[in-house]
C-alpha cells in the first residue's frame, strides 16, 4: 500500500543517451556518445578538462542541441517530443550549475519560489512556507532566505542553487561541479548534503565532478569521459581496475590515493 | 492516476483524518482547501496508508497540520506512512525552519528623515571620493609629462583610436545633421523679417561657439564613458585589478592616464571635425533654401564671424574631456564583484558624463558673459 515503485524499478534507466554527436564548428566533442542514468543513482561523470563533461550536461538538459543522437529522459525522446511534452519532463528536473547561477536581482527565499511561481499556481502562504522549507533542508539558516546572492559565500550559493534545483520535487537533478571551489570541510559537508537528500527525496543525480573526495563518498556509479564517448561505466571498484592509461592516472593518481577512504 | 482526497471520520473516539492519492507539490493546494478546519482538541490521527506519493511538499503539509493540530491541544499520531515515507516525514520535520516573524519595517516620520540624512550623506561621500579620485589621476597625469618615460605609449595611442578615430564618422555625421537642422530653421525664421543673409551668422555662431564642441562631448561621452568604465569594470571583477597592485604597478597611472590623455587629445580635435562638418551642413541648406553659394558663405562667415567664437568653442573640449574620462574611469573603479554592478555603474557613468558636460558647459556660459567674449 505504500510506495515502491522507486524500489521496483531499481535497474529502470531514467535518462538514455544513444548516438551522441556534439560539436562547435570543427571541434567534435562528442562522437556516438552512449550513456544511461538509472532511476534512483547517483552517477559521477568524470573526465579531463574539456573532455566535455559540462556539454554532456547541457545536451541532456536541452541547453544545447546536439548534431546528432538521441536524448531520452523518463521514456520522452528529448530532441523530437513536442514543445508541451518537453516542458512537462523540464518540469521534473533541477538543474544546479556551477557557480550556482543565483538571479541575482531576486533574493534566495525569491529565487527557491521562482520554479514555483512560474510553474504552478499556490497560494502565496504556502509557497512561501515550501520555499523556507527547501532553504532549510539544503542547510542554509533562515536568514540566508532574505539575502541576495551577491551577499553569500560561494558554498552558500551553491547550496541556495542546490534548493533551487529541489524546489519543485524533481525526480532527476543535475549537478554541474557541485563542489568545485569549496573548502574542504564545506565540500564534505555538500557530498554528505547530496547524499542525504538523494535518499530522503529519492532522486537520482547527474553530477559532473572533478572531485575525488565526492565520487567515494557519494556516487553509486562512476562514468568516464575520453576520446570523445563515455569510456568505461562503474562503482568505484572497477573503476580501479581498469587498464585505460588515462583512467588509471585518474584512479590511482596521488590525489586519487588520498581520497581513498582507510583501510 | 488517482485523485488525492482527505476524509476526516469524528464518529470514532480518535478523529481520523485519512489521505489518499498523491500527496505532491500539484495537488497541495486543493488539498489545503480540503482540508478546511479541523476540529481542535482530542486525540486525532492522521492517516497516509493509502498515500501512493509522497513529496517534501506533502510531507511539509503533514507536518504543518500536525504541528498545528498539537498547538490547539490535540494529540496527534502519523500513521501508516511506509519506511520510505517515514524518513522523508523525519528529514522535513528535522529540517522544518523555525517560525521567525520578520521584523516591522518603521514607519513615520523619522524614518524617513534618516533616509534622506542617509542618501545626502552617501552624496556627499561620492562627490568627495570623485574628486579625490580627480585629484590623484590630475597629479598622475602631471607625474607622467615630467616624466614621459613613464607613459604607456601602446596603451595611448590605443585608446586614441578607439576613442578618436573611431568616433569621427559618428561625430560627423551628427553635426552635419545639426547643421542642416539650423540652416532650415534659421532659413524659415529669417525669411520672414527678409534677412536670410543673417542666416550664415545663425549657423556660424551656434555651432563654433556651443553646438559642434557640446554635441561632440555628448556624443564621445556615450561612447568612451560607457567604454571606459566597462572595460576597467571588467577587469576589477576579475580581479586583474588587484593583481597589478601587488605587482607594484598603480591602476590610475597604467588604466586611467592613457584614457584621460587619449581624450585629451582627441576631443579637440573631434570638435574640430564636428565644427567643420556643422558649417558644411548649415553651408548646403543655406545654398538650398536661400541661394546663398558656398563662396558667398565663406566671405560672410569670415566678415561677420568673429574668430572669439572658434576659441570659446574650442577651450572647452580639453575640459570636457577630462570630465567624461574621469568619469568613466571612476565608475569603472566602483564596479563591484557582481555583474549586475557593472550594468548599474556604465549606465550612471553615461548619465553623469552627459549631465556633468551640459553643468560645465552652462558654467562656461556664465563665465564668457562675465569675461564679454
Amino acid at each position: 500500500m505504500y510506495d515502491d515503485s522507486r524500489q521496483q524499478a531499481e535497474r529502470q534507466a531514467i535518462i538514455e543517451v544513444r548516438g551522441l554527436v556534439t560539436r562547435f564548428g570543427d571541434h567534435v566533442v562528442h562522437e556516438n556518445l552512449d550513456l544511461d542514468v538509472y532511476r534512483g543513482e547517483v552517477l559521477g561523470v568524470v573526465g579531463g578538462s574539456g573532455s566535455g563533461k559540462s556539454v554532456l550536461l547541457r545536451a541532456i538538459c536541452g541547453l544545447l542541441r546536439p548534431a546528432a543522437g538521441s536524448v531520452r529522459v523518463l521514456g520522452t525522446d528529448m530532441l523530437s517530443a513536442p514543445e508541451a511534452e518537453r516542458r512537462s519532463i523540464e518540469n521534473r528536473w533541477g538543474v544546479m550549475f556551477q557557480e550556482g547561477a543565483l538571479f541575482s536581482s531576486l533574493t534566495v527565499l525569491e529565487n527557491v519560489e521562482a520554479p514555483m511561481r512560474e510553474r504552478l499556481k499556490l497560494p502565496p502562504e504556502i509557497r512561501r512556507g515550501l520555499g523556507e522549507l527547501k532553504v532549510s533542508l539544503v542547510g542554509l539558516p533562515p536568514l540566508a532566505g532574505s539575502k541576495y546572492p551577491a551577499e553569500l559565500s560561494g558554498g552558500m550559493r551553491k547550496r541556495a542553487g542546490l534548493a533551487r534545483a529541489i524546489s519543485l520535487d524533481p525526480e532527476i537533478v543535475f549537478l554541474d561541479e557541485p563542489t568545485a571551489g569549496l573548502d574542504p570541510i564545506s565540500a564534505t559537508a555538500f557530498d554528505e548534503l547530496i547524499r542525504s537528500l538523494q535518499r530522503a527525496l529519492g532522486l537520482t543525480v547527474f553530477l559532473v565532478t572533478h572531485d575525488l573526495d565526492t565520487l567515494h563518498a557519494t556516487c553509486d556509479r562512476i562514468a568516464v569521459l575520453a576520446e570523445k564517448k563515455v569510456l568505461v561505466t562503474g562503482t568505484m571498484a572497477d573503476m580501479l581496475n581498469v587498464e585505460h592509461p588515462w583512467v588509471h592516472e585518474y584512479f590511482h593518481g596521488p590525489r586519487a590515493r588520498a581520497a581513498q577512504p582507510a583501510g | 492516476m488517482t485523485d488525492t482526497t482527505v476524509s476526516i471520520d469524528t464518529s470514532g473516539e480518535e478523529t481520523l483524518l485519512a489521505f489518499a492519492g498523491r500527496l505532491v507539490i500539484d495537488r497541495i493546494e486543493a488539498i489545503d482547501r480540503a482540508l478546511g478546519e479541523q476540529p481542535g482538541g482530542g486525540n486525532i490521527v492522521i492517516d497516509l496508508s493509502r498515500v501512493e506519493t509522497l513529496d517534501t511538499a506533502g510531507a511539509w503539509l503533514v507536518i504543518t497540520l500536525a504541528k498545528r493540530l498539537e498547538a490547539d491541544g490535540a494529540e496527534v499520531r502519523v500513521d501508516g506512512a511506509s519506511d520510505i515515507q517515514r524518513q522523508l516525514l523525519d528529514r522535513i520535520e528535522a529540517s522544518l525552519p523555525e517560525e521567525h516573524v520578520p521584523e516591522p519595517r518603521p514607519g513615520g516620520l523619522v524614518p524617513w528623515l534618516e533616509r534622506i540624512g542617509r542618501a545626502t550623506a552617501a552624496t556627499a561621500a561620492l562627490v568627495l571620493e570623485l574628486l579625490s579620485f580627480f585629484g590623484e589621476t590630475i597629479a598622475r597625469l602631471l607625474g607622467v609629462l615630467v616624466r614621459p618615460w613613464r607613459l604607456r605609449g601602446t596603451s595611448l595611442v590605443a585608446q586614441m583610436h578607439e576613442a578618436g578615430f573611431n568616433a569621427v564618422p559618428i561625430v560627423a555625421l551628427m553635426t552635419f545633421l545639426i547643421g542642416i537642422v539650423i540652416g532650415y530653421q534659421g532659413a524659415a525664421q529669417l525669411r520672414q523679417f527678409g534677412a536670410e543673409v543673417f542666416v550664415v551668422d545663425l549657423i556660424a555662431i551656434s555651432v563654433l561657439r556651443e553646438l559642434g564642441v557640446l554635441l561632440t562631448a555628448i556624443m564621445v561621452a556615450g561612447r568612451s564613458a560607457s567604454a571606459f568604465t566597462s572595460s576597467i569594470g571588467s577587469m576589477k571583477m576579475q580581479e586583474e585589478i588587484d593583481a597589478m597592485r601587488t605587482l607594484g604597478l598603480d591602476p590610475i597611472e597604467v588604466l586611467v592616464v592613457p584614457r584621460v590623455l587619449a581624450l585629451l587629445i582627441m576631443l579637440p580635435v573631434l570638435a574640430f571635425i564636428g565644427n567643420i562638418t556643422g558649417l558644411l551642413g548649415g553651408m548646403i541648406m543655406s545654398w538650398i533654401e536661400l541661394g546663398i553659394s558656398p563662396s558667398l558663405f565663406l566671405v560672410r562667415m569670415l566678415e561677420g564671424t568673429d574668430i572669439s567664437h572658434f576659441f570659446v568653442g574650442m577651450v572647452k573640449a580639453p575640459v570636457f574631456a577630462v570630465v567624461i574620462a574621469v568619469v568613466g574611469a571612476f565608475q569603472g573603479m566602483k564596479v563591484e564583484m557582481d555583474a549586475a554592478s557593472l550594468g548599474r555603474r556604465t549606465s550612471i557613468s553615461v548619465v553623469l558624463a552627459i549631465f556633468l558636460v551640459i553643468v560645465f558647459n552652462a558654467l562656461f556660459s556664465v563665465f564668457f558673459a562675465i569675461l564679454e567674449v
